[in-house]
């Protein structure tokens, strides 16, 4: 729905139960790949429940983009339930580990930094430091930038986990 | 073949088979069959009459169990890519699932473009592939190829079945989702020794997926707010698509129709869905639609699409598309819903309920002005048949078509220019009597296809409306309709050249004709039919054609008829691509 609408882009968090199997996840996967839509992030890992696996997805796009993909995830057979949690209250975690050089500006100027974010340090080198970070998205961006000028070696980071918040109250609290 | 432990352990871990989770609990009968006898029982018992297939080493079981049992018929088809359009031929047909039966490696890949081709037309296909023993799935053993994989982007479902004592539901699931909801195609991988393996069967036929449950009925409130718009219209239109003849609607739009007095134009795939015999009819509409549906498209201020995908064939240039309307969307599929168009009043249902739902509310709209409007773009825009008494003109060869068989054939077609003036000059009247590949746009297509249709309905005249290019690509069916005696008339509309490509070349590419003039490179099509033992004829003139017609539908079998056309006519009205709908041209001097 490209003709004369202002679209507007913004990331979108799409949480999926699907079918524990593989074949499930290669036509997710294929949704993205095959219709050109945008993918950001992706985790798979199985649910409490047997033989099921949940997926979250990040994505980028305007309304109508998000909603053709809810409805192609629909479409997948093994799909139960989608939720686009970006407009609703929720809980959304990533977790990176980042390898910060130490040569520049020395330890405790990083690892001060790095108790701002409640980063910890997991691995000590000569002139290397390994931080672990959680939080939301623009948490670990954060970090990561702030990082940045000190030399950052080699990163890894999960993509998003999400789900609905129970505690749906006016309240906007983060139990980090 | 000894099966590599090892690697067999470690592939079910990490590529976990397509288990069915919640199916039904299978009681512990004596596992007495093996996986070949499971497959063709279960096939059965679902009421599989035909299946089309080719058999090679990985299937070998299968092909042994049906050497002596005959509860389903088998047509030995000559590649497996007919096996599959024959199969799509026969579930246009009917509406039943097409069955197909191909061995590994090339057998499989080979049925690809069948599968494609369902899958944009929204066909029940069940395919059946062999596959190499587990233990060497992985190796690059012989014959072996990843044809979920391959098929995942092509398929509805697919399967590759990894415990033969889930074999029977997981064919009962393929069928269920093949034809439930939007139908569409769907694989199921069986490797060698899950057909030597014994295992149950236990003639559950219950079926329940509860992440498949299709809406059906409308939603109330925007069924009523449909019918309002209709009822307070002054230009209504009904866009009337494949979706009604797959959802079998065909009787409630014609009643609907006729009762509120509105327009119908329908698309390709929906030719026959609306007889064009009524006064409502205004035929085809699209690329190669008439001048007068394109402009009632264009001219609406409501419209009603049932069962119709806003293809670009359809729509043309996007921002020109019928820009008055106030739109109505009604599929089975809601991914089909604001795709390509945006539309105001969206219902997800099928249309076998929808449409009576709205009829219920709907009262006729006052339009006898509209109709005077379409009338008089009617007599001054008609489709036009060039006669000439010594040369077959084209739309002449469809139009005797039509007159000969009275419009009551099955009309089967390949792609291309033969393909849009069938569907212009052919009157069509009833479902199920158009069957041509309109999504994938496939060449090769129409000759398997018209095989299908034949076995599936023995009573009906089935005319194959052909080109010298697309029954080039599968020509060796011959031998099958021959072998089975299947009354399939091809009329080769035979222009020594790919008509659409050079008309286009003329058109867009200033007439550098490149590769797709054939000329004196054509075989001599009667002299191939008959080395196939096919009876054959040629005829150059519109009396001989006539003859020959006349010949060919009185023989109980196969016959080619080589009609030797005007090479260099053209199929007008188009709507060139990149234009508005209603920016059509009519003939060559215009596009000059």
């Amino acid at each position: 729905m490209s003709v004369n609408t202002i679209a507007t882009k913004s990331r979108h968090t799409l949480s999926v139960l699907v079918k524990h199997n593989l074949n499930t996840f290669s036509r997710i996967i294929g949704i993205f790949s095959g219709k050109g839509f945008e993918l950001e992030s992706v985790t798979f890992a199985s649910e409490k429940e047997r033989g099921m696996a949940r997926i979250t997805i990040t994505t980028y796009g305007d309304e109508e983009t998000v909603e053709q993909i809810n409805k192609h995830l629909y479409n997948v057979i093994d799909v139960l339930k989608v939720t686009d949690l970006t407009h609703k209250k929720c809980i959304e975690r990533e977790l990176a580990i980042v390898k910060v050089s130490t040569a520049k500006a020395g330890r405790p100027e990083i690892m001060m930094i790095a108790q701002a974010f409640k980063a910890k340090v997991i691995d000590i080198t000569g002139d290397k430091l390994a931080l672990e970070v959680t939080g939301n998205t623009d948490k670990v961006d954060a970090m990561i930038e702030v990082m940045k000028p000190y030399g950052i070696i080699e990163m890894s980071r999960t993509g998003s986990v999400a789900l609905k918040r129970e505690f749906q109250g006016a309240a906007n609290i983060d139990l980090t | 073949m000894k099966p590599q432990k090892q690697t067999a352990s470690a592939k079910s871990s990490q590529t976990s088979p397509l288990k069915p989770i919640q199916g039904p609990a299978l009681r512990p009968e004596a596992k007495t069959h093996n996986g070949a006898e499971i497959l063709i029982k279960t096939l059965a018992d679902l009421d599989v009459d035909t299946i089309f297939g080719y058999p090679g080493g990985a299937v070998l079981p299968v092909y042994d169990f049906l050497f002596d049992n005959h509860d389903l018929k088998h047509i030995l088809i000559r590649h497996e890519q007919a096996g599959a359009h024959a199969a799509d031929g026969y579930a246009r047909a009917t509406g039943k699932p097409g069955v197909v039966l191909a061995t590994s490696g090339p057998g499989g890949t080979n049925t690809v473009t069948g599968i494609a081709t369902a899958m944009m037309d929204s066909i029940p296909l069940v395919v059946f592939t062999g596959q190499v023993p587990t233990g060497v799935i992985g190796n690059d053993a012989f014959q072996e190829a990843d044809i979920v994989g391959i098929t995942r982007p092509i398929t509805k479902q697919n399967y590759l079945v990894r415990d033969v004592d889930e074999l029977e539901h997981v064919i009962r699931e393929a069928f269920h989702i093949a034809t439930n909801g939007r139908p569409g195609p769907v694989l199921v991988d069986l490797p060698k020794d899950m057909l030597n393996t014994p295992g149950r069967f236990s003639g559950m036929k219950k079926v329940e997926i509860p992440s498949f449950k299709p809406t059906l009925h409308g939603h109330r409130p925007q069924i009523a707010k449909a019918a309002e718009m209709l009822s307070n219209a002054k230009k209504p239109l009904i866009y009337a698509g494949g979706g009604v003849i797959l959802g079998e609607a065909w009787e409630e739009l014609t009643a609907f129709a006729e009762r509120m007095n509105i327009p119908v134009t329908t698309t390709l795939m929906g030719l026959g869905a609306f007889p064009e015999s009524k006064p409502q009819s205004v035929g085809m509409l699209g690329m190669h639609g008439t001048w007068y549906a394109n402009m009632a498209m264009t001219e609406c201020d409501v419209l009603i699409a049932i069962g119709a995908r806003f293809d670009d064939r359809v729509t043309g240039r996007l921002d020109g598309f019928s820009p008055n309307s106030r739109k109505i969307h009604i599929d089975i599929d809601p991914s089909c819903i604001g795709k390509n168009v945006p539309v105001e009043v969206p219902i997800v249902g099928d249309v076998k309920h929808v449409i009576p739902a709205i009829d219920e509310m709907a009262n006729p709209p006052e339009i006898s002005e509209w109709w005077s409007t379409i009338e008089n773009w009617k007599s001054e825009h008609p489709l036009v048949v060039p006669e000439s008494a010594d040369k077959i003109y084209p739309q002449h060869m469809v139009k005797m078509i039509s007159e000969v068989t009275n419009g009551d054939a099955i009309v089967v077609t390949d792609v291309g220019q033969h393909q849009m003036w069938a569907a212009q000059h052919y009157k069509y009247n009833h479902p199920r009597s158009w069957i041509s590949s309109g999504g994938l746009g496939t060449m090769g297509y129409g000759f398997p296809a018209a095989i299908g249709a034949a076995l599936a309905c023995p009573d009906r005249d089935v005319v194959c409306i052909t080109g010298d290019g697309g029954f080039q690509m599968l020509t060796c069916e011959l031998a099958t309709a021959v072998e089975y005696n299947i009354p399939v008339k091809i009329a080769l509309m035979n222009n020594s050249c790919l008509g659409m490509v050079r008309q286009w070349q003329q058109l867009f590419y200033n007439n550098r004709t490149s590769y797709s003039v054939f000329g004196s490179n054509n075989p001599d099509f009667v002299k191939l039919a008959e080395a196939y033992g096919c009876p054959a004829m040629r005829a150059e003139n519109p009396a001989e054609m006539q003859q020959v017609l006349n010949k060919a539908m009185k023989i109980d079998g196969p016959v080619l008829m080589d009609f030797r056309v005007v090479e260099n006519e053209n199929c007008y009205p188009m709507v060139p691509s990149g234009a508005a709908l209603n920016e059509m041209v009519e003939s060559d001097e215009e596009c000059n």
